[in-house]
């Protein structure tokens, strides 16, 4: 249930990390929508399949624009909005689960042409909509619904999947504090090219790991989760690259350069190439 | 030698290993018949392989227009004994002549052939790459075709402004006349080319595929991703020459499923929007199909057939994709297919679909074929004024506005607002209420299933054809099957056999007039290039009595065997 429809019947579970996420999100959309005075409705929203998924139906205030797509599909659908309509904020809210396993194999060519899109990765490692099956970011040995005798996969490092493949705007975040994890988002949309945000954002039925993350002193668990010192130079590739090898879960801004979109290559080579009318085209074929 | 007979209608072809530029060959004949008045048509056939392999082109020229690739040779070009030895059973029994390369073949026994040492020829002419032009000499030469035409047309091809262009030019008219001087002292002659009848109109040449891209480029096409895969890829080629404009996207992405998902981002931004493909990427891109059609998202999909499944024949001939073109994805759907059958449709086509995708707001199909894709034809210069660019309503006020309501009485559909425009809302791949949120309440399932198969009757304005409706036989035709089944009702019409005539572009929604008229026959015989008779299945679960004669040779009919195969088939079902 949404606020602008008592009618929509999907809940979040209590305590589900995506409610931080979806605050983060609406803040930043909020302050990019009037820092760029941009029509509000010029913000598009592309979800895949998943619990995440239905953060396009949840954002409070005026409604964006959105698509609730397929599974594992958001980045080509959102390269579809973002190179055709280039004014448009072309946002993707996606899982783990959605988008790096099915969707996997559209992060590297997305990278290598560097669209502008906004990828918000929510990552609770674990599959929570079919209730319970391991993801690529579980953990090595993890017992779930269908890993009864604990996964038996390496668990993904999506942070160093990301630097690899070039994407050109990397931040890793969490959804309990999303003040910060706002600044974030906001940040990745101001960016000119493919950014991504990725999110811990737990499963309380699931893969509850807030302790984990945080840590609980109570509990004599230290926390993964550690602010990136602010002496990280995000520009330095290497320095990107150590980072993520790291244990743990950082905090902040990973990495970050500027190459060219794939919409300014396609403006250069039009300005560079004679524009073809359809009159021309079509007198090229004249017997 | 035996008087000359002048004859309307000749077939050409030339025959060799893929790579010897026999595509070319054709062409040339093609282009220079075209400019005489003549109409026209190629058809090559080749293996899955750049250089190598069993190869033909060829091009059938007459005094009329051309509606199949004919039923024999009258001249046949083979350059070596392999192509010889596969080709020679088409040659027309009755005068067609054999011409061979004499380096690399070495017929068997006596006939109407005879050799010719091409390279030497061009050699002699001072320029080696002419031993085309030798060869076409000499077929020109056999059916008295006037060699200052082709010296004209080399004439035209080669003034490019370089400093060798008289040379090149000089050196391939030599070549043309000693091939014409060897076809002169063989003694053989196919006939004589009837005068032309040109035309009064303006004309172009062109190929089903750029035909396609062209049509859907003059109707305001937008946006084009697309993945290489024959035979569809010369329609990404064409995109990425000619749609370099601005505000324009073309983009070679890295899968269909990438593809289709990008026309529908694409469509849903308010861009007209189009991916071609053939049939393994159109398995990929069901899901997404299924997507444009829950969502209602326009695009528009473009599957050049080829044999299936799998790899199956990739640079072959075959209807077989209709099932999965019709029903591409799980769950009730039925899509709108629109299958052109001639060079002139493909233009017509590429850009109706995109009109309709605007206009029902969802996706449509278009369904192509190797043979069609592939041959290029000359026919009427299509008038680009008369082309229509009909965009999507999009008005909606922010007030309430519901983007999924109900149809309205007489079938208006609610109108698609654009990002960036008032009306917010979400297209949703999981049932939706008004708004697009999710729902799962029966109330809802039942209304937008209504909705998206109700709004297909907007899709009404589609060419068909019915003809001698008196009769309770007739033919039914569809897509690239469509002029070898003309040839073919027009020889049994004129043996008198009492038999109509019916040909759609659209298969679906089918216009209600051809509907109709389809209900009210005791027999439709459906010709197509598939095993399971798929137009027919789908036909008499309609309700509609309709038999097929079938082929799967991975090759298109021959005029002469369809009608033979259709009067049997008339036999048969006349007989049970």
């Amino acid at each position: 249930m949404s606020e602008r429809n008592q009618e929509y019947d999907f809940k979040w579970c209590p305590g589900c990390g995506d409610f931080g996420v979806k605050r983060a999100l609406e803040m930043a959309i909020n302050t990019f929508t009037e820092e760029f005075e941009i029509p509000r409705t010029s913000n598009v929203i592309v979800a895949g399949i998943g619990c995440s998924g239905n953060m396009v139906h949840l954002i409070d205030g005026e409604q964006p624009f959105g698509i609730h797509g397929i599974h594992g599909r958001s980045l080509p659908i959102a390269f579809g909005i973002s190179s055709s309509r280039p004014d448009l904020n072309t946002i993707v809210v996606a899982g783990d689960g959605d988008f790096l396993s099915i969707g996997g194999e559209h992060i590297a060519p997305s990278a290598y042409r560097n669209p502008n899109i906004t990828c918000i990765v929510m990552d609770n490692g674990v599959y929570g909509l079919t209730k319970g099956q391991s993801s690529p970011t579980s953990e090595t040995g993890q017992i779930t619904t269908s890993t009864p005798f604990g996964k038996l996969e390496r668990k993904m490092n999506p942070l160093e999947l990301y630097l690899t493949y070039g994407v050109s705007f990397i931040a890793s975040h969490y959804s309990s504090k999303p003040k910060l994890l706002s600044d974030f988002i906001l940040e990745a949309m101001k960016h000119k090219g493919m950014s991504i945000v990725h999110v811990q954002s737990p499963c309380t039925t699931y893969n509850d790991t807030y302790d984990i993350l945080k840590g609980d002193r109570k509990k004599g668990i230290p926390g993964t989760a550690f602010i990136i010192d602010e002496n990280h130079d995000p520009t330095d590739y290497d320095k990107a690259k150590a980072l993520v090898a790291q244990e743990g879960v950082p905090l902040g801004l990973i990495y970050r350069k500027e190459p060219a979109t794939i919409n300014e290559l396609q403006n250069k080579l039009i300005m560079d190439n004679p524009s073809k009318n359809v009159e021309d085209i079509l007198s090229s074929y004249s017997i | 030698m035996n008087q000359k007979i002048i004859s309307n209608d000749f077939v050409i072809r030339f025959a060799g290993e893929g790579g010897q530029g026999l595509v070319t060959s054709a062409d040339a004949a093609a282009k220079a018949a075209s400019r005489s008045g003549y109409y026209c048509q190629t058809f090559s056939t080749f293996p899955s392989q750049i250089m190598g392999g069993p190869a033909s082109s060829q091009v059938r020229i007459s005094t009329t227009q051309v509606l199949s690739s004919g039923d024999f040779v009258d001249v046949l070009v083979v350059l070596n004994q392999y192509a010889f030895d596969n080709h020679i059973q088409d040659l027309n029994q009755e005068n067609g002549v054999c011409i061979y390369n004499a380096q690399d073949c070495v017929p068997s026994g006596e006939g109407n052939y005879f050799g010719i040492d091409a390279d030497k020829l061009a050699k002699e002419s001072g320029n080696t790459r002419a031993a085309n032009m030798v060869i076409l000499g000499a077929v020109a030469k056999l059916i008295d075709f006037k060699l200052e035409s082709i010296e004209s047309f080399i004439k035209d091809r080669f003034s490019r402004g370089r400093p060798g262009d008289e040379e090149i030019i000089k050196s391939n008219i030599i070549a043309l006349s000693s091939g014409a001087k060897v076809a002169e002292k063989s003694g053989f002659n196919v006939g004589s080319l009837a005068p032309s009848k040109p035309p009064k109109h303006d004309q172009i040449i062109i190929s089903g595929n750029a035909a396609l891209s062209l049509g859907a480029t003059s109707a305001g096409l937008d946006s084009y991703y697309g993945y290489p895969i024959s035979p569809a890829t010369t329609i990404l080629v064409w995109m990425e020459q000619n749609l370099v404009q601005k505000d324009k996207f073309v983009f070679q992405v890295s899968s269909e499923i990438e593809a289709i998902n990008n026309v529908i981002g694409a469509g849903f931004s308010g861009k007209k929007a189009m991916t071609a493909t053939a049939g393994p990427g159109l398995s990929l891109m069901s899901e997404g199909i299924g997507l444009a059609w829950m969502a209602e998202i326009p695009c528009v999909i473009v599957d050049v057939q080829r044999g299936g499944p799998a790899t199956g024949l990739p640079t072959k001939s075959e209807q077989s994709d209709l099932f999965a073109c019709m029903f591409p994805a799980h769950g009730d759907v039925r899509l709108p297919i629109l299958a052109p059958g001639t060079v002139e449709e493909c233009f017509i086509i590429g850009g109706l679909a995109l009109n309709w995708a605007e206009r029902y707001q969802g996706p449509v199909i278009i369904m192509s074929e190797f043979s069609l894709a592939d041959r290029s034809e000359n026919i009427k210069k299509p008038i680009l004024s008369n082309v229509i660019d009909e965009r999507r309503n999009s008005k909606s006020s922010d007030n309430g506005f519901k983007r999924y309501q109900s149809l309205g009485k007489n079938g208006e559909l609610s109108a698609m607002p654009i990002p960036g425009n008032q009306a917010a809302y979400v297209a949703n791949g999981s049932e939706h209420d008004e708004i697009g949120d999710t729902t799962h309440l029966p109330k809802h399932h039942i209304r937008l299933t209504e909705r998206r198969f109700g709004k297909l009757s907007l899709l009404n304005d589609a060419h068909f054809e019915i003809e001698n409706t008196s009769s309770e036989i007739v033919i039914m035709p569809w897509g690239s099957s469509k002029g070898v089944a003309r040839e073919a009702y027009e020889k049994l019409i004129s043996d008198n056999l009492n038999i109509g005539w019916i040909y759609s572009i659209c298969l679906n929604p089918l216009p209600k007039e051809v509907l109709n008229e389809l209900r009210l026959k005791k027999i439709v015989i459906v010709p197509e290039l598939n095993y399971q008779g798929q137009w027919s299945s789908i036909m008499r679960m309609d309700g509609i009595n309709a038999v097929s004669v079938t082929q799967y040779t991975g090759l298109p009919f021959k005029p002469s065997e369809l009608a033979e195969k259709i009067r049997e088939k008339i036999k048969q079902t006349m007989e049970v």
